[in-house]
């Protein structure tokens, strides 16, 4: 077993673990993150890409709403590459609560958050796919953000200070001595070995796997576990941000993602991590309630559906040096017996900053570290890992491009070989193991229309030209990636996209037998 | 251009796929004028291979070395697969009058009467086929004594990897060996081009002489050469007979994946061959709707105005498709026939359309919707009646049969339309 040695270990990496990691970083605290998949696997990968105004939570959490408010503030400041700034319309129709419209202008107001009433007329202009039902519009100021390029980015520049990040390792262990954690034993997925990082201290960052990490240190944790669906159409559809005006409900929300729609959500309770996927009755609902204020939902083309998982944990009493929010929980071990151990869960990925930094604050209290906070004023650096999960970048860099160009691997997403090559190169600098999954995973490769058709084919035959994939491996490779791209289509194969799911597989078992 | 005059035929057959072809090849052959409607189809995509049956039970992957005897066994467990409506010898007749036909189109295919045939697929894979052209077959010989074979890929034909397709084949076949070459038409710098054009450029003799300046220097000890299938448009039984006089070994074409060229041959060839036979053809149309005369005749309207047809024929053959070739339609909720609304064995709601795991071992059980039929080939009504005594149905429409998975598409495609132009027929 080889030893590693860090001030703070992080574990998880999705947006709090990353952003966690800058933090800390910035304070010139050294830290290793490891996360037991690939970054953002978690809640972070399966949300709404939505930058809340905080509009939507003055009725119920106008605490969380102002957080919103002033992160979503800062984060247009200092991440304006992540994020699309499309401003958002509240929109409510026939049959609504009326109240609850009427309500609104002041809820917002409380929580200082500006909104402006617009006329029917207006909205219409502005919006035309909205429904000629509606009797109520707000402009806000909800944007879309691209979460894996946040985190993405987060951990680049953390690393490019230090910071370690060890992808597919697992926490399997915590070696404690009185009330410490002394520490930690991880499994290495890809090499099948174990190691041993000796800590100072230790933040569980790990959303919904917190009880399952506590667990290991004897902490028991209560979770409640909440899946939320979403769709994505072929095409984008709205300019802005558009939410139902009404009590916060299951199919409110449409948010642009760059060329596509994301459609949600649904809140259903679960009791098991395995396995988490869509399911039809949820997708059927989310058309159906939002085609109320977006009619042309219902005929519109559906590429994708995937589910993320919220934690909640269940309010205790308790003596309170957590950050009081009832979004997120920040909590010190100390009162479990172990001093230099934290949990941060929960929270949206609107205020992951904030969730960062109150972690960051009591993690440096411990540590007698003094350097303030800088997420708050630093800018992030020029984009880099990130890049190319930028929804339409391929395909306008393709264009500009006067050199020759290189040929094109993914045609839904415009994705040539240099990009394919480019990305493999950077895995390889970080020693990611590559697969086609992995790759896919920081492209938007098989995420177009064709989910994988095309590229699963074209990529998997450069990999072999270029020697990465060797022996029969791209069975294996192919059949995994099209699993993943499965996992997202088949609660929306309907219409056109069934049609594409025909034809892919009539060429991948009808001709090629990559079932047998 | 409006075409007034209403056009009168023995059958209209609806479909320009490897059914609705067949089809109109056994109504043409039988004396009956025939019309055809139909879209660009699903052969274009075709790896040129023919399957009859291939696996059964899927769930278990069985692969069977005798078709036939696979076909007895699939008729035994699945009562109302398209192959429980005809005998074997219809099977066996339907194939020769098919092969028969390519083989004067200039298409030749190759099998052996009892026996499947495994041929080499892009991944590399050893896939188990029926009848497979002729300008494969000597990969298919090549696959069973596995001598020191080359397997060369062209820079910019993407889709194809030499290097893959050894790299996979390498455990089973050691003395095979890759190459990659430029492409002997270097008009096309740095783009993906697709396989059309490269066969079109490999119809000129100067490009072979390159192609052949460029194996040679991979060659080495190979005693067979196998080359993604691009060798030419329309001569290539020829164009490979020359690359195997130069360089002295048996020379294969592999399928590559879709557009594929095999697929392009084998759609012109029918285009071609059943336009020679007298058959109208209407390319790249729709049946828009279809009426019931009092005399007992269809009346079927193609296309949309200006440019509209109307057909009048006393028997239909639909010949439609799947969803790609919009036979069948999928809203959110249910599968429906497009043309006559015909009645659509289908699961019980969407939920069930779809396992869980796309390469789940069971299959998906909307691929076994579809439209049901008598043993007449009739397509049956909500009572389980022919719809309508003429209407007869036929290829991957025809519920009960999960074609990707058995590897049965072209044998159900074509051995069905058969059985349908038999029943037609006493009504001559």
């Amino acid at each position: 077993m080889s030893d590693l040695e860090t001030q703070v270990l992080i574990i998880g990496g999705g947006a709090t673990g990353t952003g966690l990691a800058r933090d800390l970083a910035l304070r010139g605290v050294q830290c290793i993150l490891v996360e037991k998949g690939e970054l953002n696997a978690g809640a972070s990968g399966g949300n709404h890409g939505l930058l809340h105004s905080g509009a939507r939570y003055v009725s119920n959490d106008p605490v969380s709403a102002e957080e919103c408010r002033l992160e979503a503030n800062l984060l247009r400041q200092l991440a304006p590459q992540c994020i699309e700034d499309t401003g958002g319309l509240f929109v409510a129709v026939e049959g609504d609560d009326e109240n609850f419209i009427a309500d609104f202008p002041r809820l917002c107001a409380k929580c200082g958050i500006p909104i402006r009433e617009i006329s029917r007329h207006e909205a219409l202009e502005k919006e035309p796919g909205i429904s000629e039902k509606l009797i109520a519009a707000y402009l806000t100021e909800d944007g879309a953000i691209d979460p894996f390029k946040l985190s993405l980015e987060n951990m680049a520049q953390a690393q490019s200070l230090g910071c370690g990040c060890l992808q597919h390792t697992k926490v399997n262990g915590f070696e404690m001595r009185k009330n410490r954690i002394e520490a930690v034993h991880v499994l290495d997925a890809e090499s099948g070995r174990q190691k041993r990082i000796k800590v100072d201290q230790v933040v569980n960052a790990s959303g919904v796997w917190a009880a399952e990490i506590a667990a290991l240190a004897n902490i028991p944790i209560n979770m409640l576990y909440s899946k939320g669906s979403l769709l994505v159409t072929a095409h984008r559809l709205s300019h802005r941000v558009i939410n139902r005006l009404r009590p916060p409900s299951d199919g409110d929300i449409l948010v642009p993602g760059g060329t596509v729609s994301i459609l949600g959500t649904t809140s259903v309770r679960i009791h098991s991590l395995d396995n988490v996927r869509p399911t039809i009755p949820e997708v059927d609902l989310i058309v159906d309630e939002l085609a109320e204020i977006f009619p042309s939902l219902q005929e519109a083309r559906y590429v994708r559906a995937y589910a993320g998982v919220r934690p909640l944990i269940q309010s205790q009493e308790r003596n309170d040096d957590r950050a009081v929010s009832r979004g997120y929980a920040v909590l010190d071990h100390t009162h479990d017996g172990l001093e230099n151990f934290t949990t941060i869960t929960g929270g949206k990925l609107t205020t992951y900053r904030l969730m960062a930094e109150k972690t960051a604050d009591l993690v440096c209290k411990k540590l007698g570290v003094s350097s303030p906070c800088l997420t708050l004023t630093e800018p992030f650096p020029s984009p880099r890992k990130g890049k190319w999960t930028e929804p339409g970048l391929s395909s306008r860099v393709w264009l500009k491009e006067s050199a020759p160009r290189k040929p094109i691997l993914c045609e839904c997403e415009m994705i040539s070989e240099d990009i394919i090559d480019h990305v493999v190169e950077t895995m390889g600098e970080e020693n990611e193991t590559l697969s086609l999954k992995a790759v896919a995973a920081r492209t938007r490769m098989g995420k177009g229309l064709c989910q994988g058709t095309v590229c699963g084919m074209r990529v998997a035959a450069h990999l072999y030209e270029q020697g990465i994939l060797q022996r029969d491996q791209g069975l294996e490779n192919i059949k995994a990636f099209l699993g993943e791209r499965w996992k997202g289509e088949r609660t929306v194969l309907w219409g056109e996209q069934l049609i594409q799911a025909g034809f892919k597989e009539a060429l991948y078992c009808g001709l090629l037998d990559l079932e047998l | 251009m409006a075409n007034s005059d209403p056009l009168k035929c023995d059958v209209l057959v609806i479909g320009g796929g490897m059914a609705g072809m067949a089809a109109a090849l056994f109504t043409a052959n039988r004396g009956l004028s025939t019309v055809q409607v139909g879209m660009t189809s699903e052969i274009v995509f075709a790896s040129g291979l023919l399957d009859l049956m291939g696996v059964h039970p899927i769930k278990e992957k069985k692969v069977w070395q005798d078709p036939w005897t696979a076909i007895d066994s699939v008729v035994g467990d699945l009562p109302y697969h398209p192959y429980a409506h005809l005998t074997k010898n219809n099977i066996k007749a339907s194939f020769v009058e098919v092969l028969s036909f390519l083989e004067k189109e200039g298409l030749a295919y190759c099998r052996e009467e009892n026996h499947n045939s495994r041929m080499i697929n892009p991944l590399g894979k050893a896939k188990v086929t029926y009848c497979v052209p002729k300008s494969m077959w000597s990969g298919v010989e090549a696959l069973g004594k596995k001598p020191p074979c080359l397997i060369a890929g062209f820079r910019g034909l993407g889709d194809f990897s030499a290097r893959q397709i050894v790299e996979t084949l390498q455990m089973k076949w050691p003395n095979l060996r890759a190459a990659k070459i430029p492409f002997p038409d270097t008009s096309h710098v740095n783009e993906l081009f697709t396989g059309d054009i490269l066969a079109q450029s490999l119809e000129l003799s100067v490009n072979r002489k390159k192609l052949v300046e460029s194996l040679e220097k991979h060659v080495g000890d190979a005693e067979v050469i196998g080359l993604p299938a691009v060798l030419g448009m329309h001569h290539t039984d020829e164009i490979i007979s020359e690359l195997e006089e130069q360089m002295g070994v048996p020379v294969f074409e592999i399928p590559t994946p879709p557009v594929s060229v095999p697929g392009l041959r084998l759609n012109d060839a029918f285009i071609r061959g059943l336009s020679e036979k007298g058959v109208k053809h209407f390319p790249q149309s729709r049946v828009v709707k279809v009426g019931r005369e009092k005399t007992e005749e269809f009346t079927a309207v193609i296309g949309h105005k200006p440019v509209q047809t109307i057909v009048l024929t006393k028997r239909i053959i639909l010949a439609s498709g799947r969803f790609w070739g919009r036979g069948l339609y999928a809203d959110r909720h249910r599968i429906r026939e497009t043309i006559f609304d015909l009645p659509v064995r289908q699961p019980e709601n969407r939920d069930q359309w779809h396992a869980d795991n796309l390469l789940d071992s069971a299959g998906h059980p909307v691929n076994l919707a579809g439209v049901e039929i008598d043993s007449l080939f009739r397509p049956l009504d909500n009572s389980g009646r022919p719809f309508f005594p003429t209407l007869f149905a036929a290829g991957s429409i025809l519920a009960h049969n999960d074609w990707m998975r058995m590897k049965c598409g072209s044998g159900v495609a074509i051995a069905s339309a058969y059985g349908a132009v038999k029943a037609s027929l006493p009504l001559a």
